[in-house]
């Protein structure tokens, strides 16, 4: 796969529309407020046509969802909508009183949230749950209730229909309750759906079914979807009309084809830049400098000037009002309607990065006959307690047999679903979870039953970073005495004039002021936090860095800066990275070698050319067709049914044959062995020689 | 002869452990937050403001002293056997005038009639003049109420004047301390921003909180003024059985009631703290022992355990006599042993919340980094667990002090609580069994029993819902982003 692709090859989506089709939704001018008078949601104005999908695109903390719950009038306490207009079928919505709106919600408007496991009362039944929403909105006999929740199951895609409506959400996996979540928000037929970051929670595969599943429903109903998201590539999948949100302000509005031809605004285009992918591999990411900013800042200006490389003076002082361009884009911004620049200059195609050079590639050659560490058929085992004696009755084999080697200066990437094992693995390294059978050795000493003071001499080498920078710094410590700690722990710097010495030099290495060092953490951003983090490994002077998804819970734009960061640091210290993601793009831009873990082992391996581009196991096919991709090429569909096994009871033979196209007979008996594809590139499968 | 029983010095160890921790604290802005939000909100403060009362009385009562007796033996001052405190030097009047038995709030005349001789020689059968109450009267039926209203009134107003005094006073010296501070930090262009006194105290006005804690300073000055200029010449809340004051009866198990809340939590706290964190970050055996250590102690019922271990104690007491110098040193032990046995049984709610919090904990991430450094478990726990779990603890604590103070009342009332010549609420409810039997009924024994603790109970636990308010995130979270 070439990265020079044209643009224009965006699939189109099933339309349904009318050709003059009305406008469902029109919002004008609305204002939601703090009580204090900031300002979450700044004059927002959008329409809606009957049928299409409308994306609300933009970072955490731009008054996304807010704008949402304000259409259902559904704000928490303390924020009120404070001016505007919302119609809904010619409806106005603000107008009505509280029980007319109860009708509303459900009924004309329903909505779906983030996070599946939250959304569903777990004491009642699905079905009661759904049959709630019926009663509500449909005046049906119990019977015809009853009928009616098996049918909206069956066409959210729920098998066994009749028998899951009986059960608790307990006992449906995380891609079942949201599906079950989009049949109670069907049930009061709404003509308009909000989703609010309906996918964020799931895995990639599981992602890919409740898109289409929404795509699918939109298409049969001919509902309005209102997507909320802050992902480029579902938009990419579903919208028909995107509207960018910094900030709380919409500030450019274009159906979805202009707007992945050419992003307008400043912010659009930074957007695009900070996506990583492999044609940019060898160069650093377009980082958006700052973080999005707090609410009920200045009004007086462009609210992106400060974070703008192309701001002038007149983007400090003014509010940029609406601009039409030609091809019937809309923007907020001061280069269309100046003299500064032709709106070609402005609108330079972010997404065909120049051919990368190989200059990345060379450095790390020199390192690999010696690797620094090599783990060998490394498992973990989890036993399963049972009865008064809580005998042992079985293990969950969360890792079973891993094997690598990671030399010095490369970065590895442990790739796989969530519950694979991946970050078991990590800990196994780190000797934080006791494996229970295999080898470690780092730099050439072997970790696994060594006790704790050998084992403390060897902590240094190897440190990690971790997936939620909120959780990963001790909120009552300062700064410096988070970085402080793992040079007290393992006696790094003599006195404490050299420790802070090497305190100020870590800060500035990752990048932020020297005087931070006396704050405490909540007065940093996530993206400040995650420096830190990095800071104080970086503290103890390791040579290998456990990266557990250090970037799943950033913005795109400061995950740019993070992975920027780790680059340079790979760069300059010759660092090893065992890199965790689930993230293929992010591996595709940072990682030398891929491995494919899947239930506990790893299913393939190989350079990321390799595995990436040309994989060989069905998974790994699976999983990269099922990443949404901004360039609207797809590779050929492989869609996953059903979900991932539990770790307790894997199925026989190939882990992967129930939910795998290809499987044959032999794959359900015999856990297939491995298949040298190249010098590097290693599968297991019965029918990777085919 | 200054005099420190065993809980004057367990309370003396608290008030220290309590300043300590406060000026650690203002160096800590984090710390200092949540703090400020408790002064921001006018509940909060005012309940302190009744509490700290409270508090005042209790101190004043444990500042214990033997008294020298005029005559001496050998040259030796001798002390007398009686242990005051400074209290009940500051309340001598109220003391020191005992009734011969029962009389009602501000009554001139005793409860019960007695066979009085006449001046004329006939035996009459009526309710006798009470030797203080209302004694500077000529003609109580006729004068009472007028005096009473009269006195009312006069101390009402004295004590406002005497409350606006020293609300003015202490402004001056706060204001005066405020600006050498201000001139000595250097920093002194801000002194002109602050304009003249009454431009700030129309601006304090308008800050709510300080205004209601000023309108309560001044109605508790009224209050105590009144109380004050009554009690001199009358029994405010009556008289009691053999006559004592029932007013300096109530203020003096204000002392009772504090030791047993504050006390016991002093005990109980390494308790709590120790295991519940050391069963939520170990896990394994040692998780289990302490588990089924509490799961045990709080399934006994805990009236009989304390009941048990306090006829222990009262029959060990009785067998070594010679070991207290007097019986004031000997009720005070049973009291403290009575918050030991408290303390003992009531860790376990506190544990349990600390254990769960921990396990919680123990799954961050920073714990985990702090582990992937080699950190010592010791370590962690007094470095990351502690400090995050403080805020549990505080609110726990302050939430179980109004607890233990009915719980004491309880217990005196079955009879296996503090010492009978202790004066506690849980004594006067106990006496005011017999009297709300009689006939014609004695009301005010259990009345100011109730008052007085209800006020306590209500302030503490208005308090402890402002700090807790004050130390939840999820609570403070939209003034966070504002």
């Amino acid at each position: 796969m070439t990265s020079n692709h044209s643009i224009n090859q965006l699939r189109p989506l099933p339309n349904a529309l009318p050709e003059k089709a009305e406008f469902l939704l029109n919002v004008d001018g609305l204002v939601t407020n703090l009580n204090n008078g900031a300002r979450i949601v700044d004059d927002i104005s959008f329409s809606i046509k009957q049928g299409e999908t409308f994306a609300l695109l933009g970072e955490s903390g731009c008054g996304k969802s807010m704008t949402a719950l304000s259409l259902m009038r559904l704000l928490p306490d303390g924020i009120r909508i404070a001016s505007g207009d919302i119609k809904l079928d010619e409806e106005d919505i603000l107008a009505l009183p509280e029980y007319a709106m109860r009708r509303v919600r459900g009924g004309q408007m329903a909505m779906i949230f983030q996070e599946p496991g939250l959304s569903l009362n777990p004491v009642m039944t699905v079905g009661d749950q759904i049959a709630e929403t019926l009663k509500l909105h449909q005046e049906l006999g119990s019977d015809a209730i009853r009928s009616r929740c098996v049918e909206l199951l069956e066409q959210v895609g729920i098998s066994d229909a009749p028998r899951r409506a009986y059960e608790y959400p307990f006992q449906l996996s995380g891609g079942m309750k949201q599906r079950v979540m989009i049949a109670m928000a069907l049930a009061g037929q709404p003509k308009l759906l909000i989703a609010d970051e309906p996918t964020t929670a799931l895995d990639v595969t599981i992602q890919a079914q409740v898109l289409k599943l929404l795509r699918d429903t939109q298409q049969k109903t001919g509902m309005t979807l209102l997507l909320i998201t802050h992902d480029l590539g579902v938009v990419a999948q579903m919208a028909h009309q995107v509207g960018v949100m910094y900030a709380g302000q919409i500030i450019e509005q274009a159906p979805r084809e202009q707007l992945f031809a050419r992003p307008a605004h400043p912010y659009t285009q930074k957007l695009f830049a900070a996506l990583p992918d492999a044609g940019r591999s060898g160069q650093p990411l377009a980082a958006i400098p700052g973080n999005v900013p707090s609410l009920g800042a200045s009004l007086a200006a462009c609210r992106f000037a400060p974070r703008c490389d192309k701001a002038w003076a007149l983007c400090h002082d003014k509010v940029p009002e609406w601009t039409q361009l030609e091809n019937g884009q809309r923007v907020k911004c001061h280069l269309y309607t100046s003299q500064m620049g032709s709106e070609e200059s402005n609108l330079k195609v972010p997404l065909s990065p120049e051919p990368s050079t190989a200059s990345g590639e060379g450095s790390g050659e020199e390192g690999r006959d010696s690797p620094l560490l090599q783990v060998d058929n490394l498992q973990v085992y989890f036993p399963i307690h049972k009865g008064i004696l809580q005998r042992t009755v079985g293990y969950v084999k969360a890792v079973d047999g891993v094997s690598m080697n990671i030399p010095a200066g490369r970065t590895l990437a442990l790739v796989g679903e969530s519950g694979c094992g991946k970050t078991t693995v990590g800990k196994a390294l780190l000797q934080l979870i006791t494996p229970t059978a295999g080898s470690v050795r780092f730099a050439g000493h072997e970790l696994i039953g060594i006790n704790a003071r050998q084992l403390r001499k060897q902590r240094a080498g190897m440190q990690m970073i971790f997936q939620d920078p909120y959780a990963s710094l001790n909120p009552k410590m300062r700064i410096a005495e988070i970085l402080q700690e793992g040079m007290d722990a393992l006696s790094i710097a003599k006195n404490s004039d050299e420790r802070q010495r090497r305190i100020d030099e870590l800060l500035e290495q990752v990048g932020l002021e020297k005087s931070s060092k006396w704050r405490y953490p909540h007065e940093f951003s996530g993206g400040q936090r995650q420096r830190i983090a990095i800071a104080r490994v970086l503290a103890v002077n390791p040579n290998l860095l456990i990266c557990d998804e250090p970037t799943s819970a950033l913005d795109v734009s400061v995950q740019a800066q993070i992975l920027n960061l780790l680059k340079s640091l790979q760069q300059q210290l010759k660092l090893s990275y065992l890199f965790i993601s689930h993230n293929l793009a992010v591996v595709e831009y940072l990682a030398h070698e891929v491995y494919v873990m899947y239930l506990g082992r790893i299913v393939e391996r190989g350079t990321v050319e390799e595995v990436l581009h040309a994989p060989k196991h069905p998974y790994t096919r699976a999983l990269l067709s099922a990443v949404p991709r901004i360039d609207g090429q797809v590779m050929q569909t492989v869609r996953l049914s059903g979900e991932t096994p539990s770790p307790s009871h894997p199925p026989q033979g190939c882990h992967f044959h129930t939910r795998c196209v290809h499987a044959i007979a032999e794959c359900s008996a015999i856990y297939p062995g491995e298949t040298i594809i190249s010098a590097t590139h290693r599968v297991h499968c019965h029918r990777a020689a085919e | 002869m200054p005099v420190i029983l065993w809980t004057d010095a367990m309370i003396f160890l608290l008030l220290a452990t309590v300043l300590a921790a406060a000026l650690w604290i203002r160096k800590r802005p984090h710390l200092v937050l949540p703090w400020q939000r408790v002064a921001k909100g006018s509940v909060g403060m005012v309940s302190l403001l009744v509490l700290s009362l409270f508090v005042l009385v209790g101190l004043l009562d444990t500042m214990h002293y033997r008294a020298a007796l005029p005559e001496k033996s050998n040259g030796q001052t001798v002390y007398s056997a009686e242990v005051l405190s400074v209290f009940d030097a500051l309340a001598i009047g109220l003391r020191s005038r005992t009734e011969k038995t029962y009389s009602a709030p501000l009554a001139a005349y005793l409860y019960a009639k007695e066979s009085i001789e006449t001046t004329d020689g006939k035996i009459r059968r009526d309710y006798p003049r009470l030797l203080y109450g209302g004694a500077h009267l000529a003609d109580p039926q006729r004068e009472l109420q007028g005096d009473v209203l009269k006195r009312t009134v006069v101390g009402a107003l004295v004590g406002l004047l005497i409350g606006i005094f020293l609300i003015v006073v202490g402004n001056t010296v706060i204001r005066f301390f405020v600006k050498s501070r201000i001139d000595r930090s250097s920093t002194g262009q801000e002194i002109s921003k602050d304009g003249s006194g009454i431009f700030t105290f129309t601006k304090a006005m308008k800050n709510k909180p300080f205004r209601a804690l000023l309108i309560t300073a001044l109605l508790m000055a009224m209050l105590l003024g009144v109380t004050a200029n009554l009690a001199a010449v009358y029994h405010v809340l009556g008289t009691d059985k053999v006559g004592q004051d029932v007013l300096y009866l109530a203020l003096k198990s204000i002392r009772t009631g504090l030791v047993i809340g504050t006390v016991t939590t002093l005990v109980m706290l390494p308790f709590a703290l120790l295991l519940g964190i050391a069963a939520g970050y170990m896990r394994g055996w040692v998780d289990d022992v302490i588990q089924y250590l509490y799961t045990v102690l709080s399934s006994i019922p805990s009236v009989l355990l304390i009941a048990a271990a306090v006829l222990m104690m009262q029959v060990y007491i009785e067998m070594h006599p010679e070991w207290f110098e007097t019986s004031a040193a000997r009720a005070d032990l049973r009291l403290l042993f009575l918050c030991l046995i408290l303390g003992v049984t009531s860790w376990t709610g506190l544990c349990r919340l600390l254990r769960g919090e921990t396990l919680k904990l123990r799954e961050m991430e920073y714990i985990q980094a702090a582990q992937a450094f080699g950190v010592s478990s010791s370590r962690i726990l007094t470095r990351h667990i502690v400090p995050n779990v403080m805020h549990i603890v505080l609110i726990a604590v302050v939430m179980d002090f109004s607890s233990l103070v009915l719980a004491e009342a309880v217990l005196s009332y079955v009879g296996v609580g503090v010492d009978p010549s202790t004066m506690s609420f849980g004594t006067l409810i106990n006496s005011a069994r017999m009297e709300m039997g009689r006939e014609p009924m004695v009301w005010w024994t259990l009345a100011a029993a109730f008052g007085f603790m209800l006020v306590l109970v209500l302030a503490a636990n208005l308090f402890a819902d402002a700090v807790r308010d004050a130390f939840d995130p999820r609570l403070n979270r939209t003034e966070a982003v504002a």
